[in-house]
């Protein structure tokens, strides 16, 4: 539900990663976004939607990349993709395995001239 | 086009690489907001619970059993500032912050409220959040720990409906529990599923109403106040 407000934030740190390298036009926005990082992926694109009718944005391309989730399981001492909202170990059934991938919000590049 | 000058000369576009967290504003805010708390001595709580599952209830009942008193609130709401005015004759400090559409609270505006609460002598601030188990479990306000409240209105399954929040709780309050057995709540697949999302959490089930549960709440919060080592050093 805070992905309009996320999606001016990442024009604000786009905005000024452009200025500070002298460019005029961005291309290409690149975002990484985890499976559990608390936001859904179409919604944000529905929200660049919106940002973009504003003419700075309107011919940029917004790269989104969901990170799948990747915990770590300490007593067998392996990763696995988990399959439920439990994150349950598939071999010994673990609890609580510390996530290895999966929270990101990354602004990771812009493209620009 | 060349952006520069207009000429017909075609640039080629350059990447530029950022790697830079969507909240890391937010982020760095949090960590100033943690570092002032800690100065004035604060036990900071950031409460967080869907809309109607007893929060401000909660601090209702706490803001006069808390040892100390008075207790401090900063209370986001998206229109009203019913709670703050609720809170204060229950003896809090309470500062509202009206979120209008905003779903959740962010650092800075903790920040601002902070510098709007008269925070003289408090020991204990509760940041109670926007009634919502989605946005504000992104977050960070700059607390020292993180209470989820349940409901026992609200059905069992509501941890494994929203794992994020559950998760990254220091405690979960079950709270309601004088209406318990009139809703039919399963105490046990409750548990189960706070276990199996949240085995980290603490878990105090009490009931806001008739005040059943709070003492262990209070001397847990007790024992994490970051004063908590000196004073006992002092007895």
């Amino acid at each position: 539900m805070h992905e309009l407000a996320l999606m001016v934030e990442v024009c604000h740190l786009a905005a000024a990663a452009a200025a500070a390298e002298g460019a005029q036009t961005i291309h290409r926005l690149h975002l990484r976004i985890g499976a559990q990082a608390g936001v859904d992926a179409n919604a944000l694109r529905a929200a660049f939607a919106v940002v973009s009718s504003d003419p700075t944005w309107s011919s940029t391309l917004l790269q989104l990349d969901v990170v799948p989730t990747r915990c770590f399981c300490s007593n067998c001492a392996h990763a696995f993709h988990p399959d439920d909202v439990i994150h349950a170990c598939p071999d010994c059934g673990a609890l609580s395995s510390p996530l290895l991938a999966g929270r990101e919000l990354e602004l990771v590049a812009l493209e620009v001239s | 086009m060349c952006g520069h000058c207009g000429c017909s000369q075609t640039v080629a576009p350059r990447l530029v690489e950022l790697h830079t967290g969507l909240l890391s504003r937010n982020q760095q805010q949090a960590e100033r907001n943690r570092a002032h708390f800690q100065a004035h001595g604060l036990l900071v709580v950031n409460l967080l619970s869907a809309p109607g599952s007893g929060k401000t209830a909660v601090l209702e009942r706490l803001a006069g059993l808390w040892r100390q008193p008075p207790i401090g609130v900063i209370v986001g709401d998206l229109a009203t500032d019913n709670d703050a005015r609720r809170l204060q004759a229950a003896g809090a400090r309470a500062q509202q912050i009206r979120t209008g559409d905003l779903c959740h609270l962010d650092a800075d505006l903790v920040d601002e409220a902070f510098a709007q609460l008269d925070h003289h002598n408090l020991n204990l601030l509760v940041i109670e959040n926007v009634g919502n188990l989605v946005c504000p479990a992104a977050f960070d306000l700059g607390e020292q720990l993180r209470l989820a409240v349940l409901s026992v209105t609200e059905g069992e399954d509501k941890p494994l409906k929203y794992p994020a929040l559950f998760r990254s709780a220091d405690a979960v309050l079950i709270n309601k529990l004088d209406v318990a057995d009139a809703v039919g709540f399963q105490r046990s697949a409750a548990l189960n599923h706070l276990q199996a999302i949240a085995p980290q959490a603490r878990l105090f089930e009490l009931s806001a109403r008739t005040g059943q549960g709070f003492d262990a709440l209070i001397a847990w919060l007790e024992e994490q106040h970051p004063l908590a080592a000196q004073h006992g050093q002092r007895r």
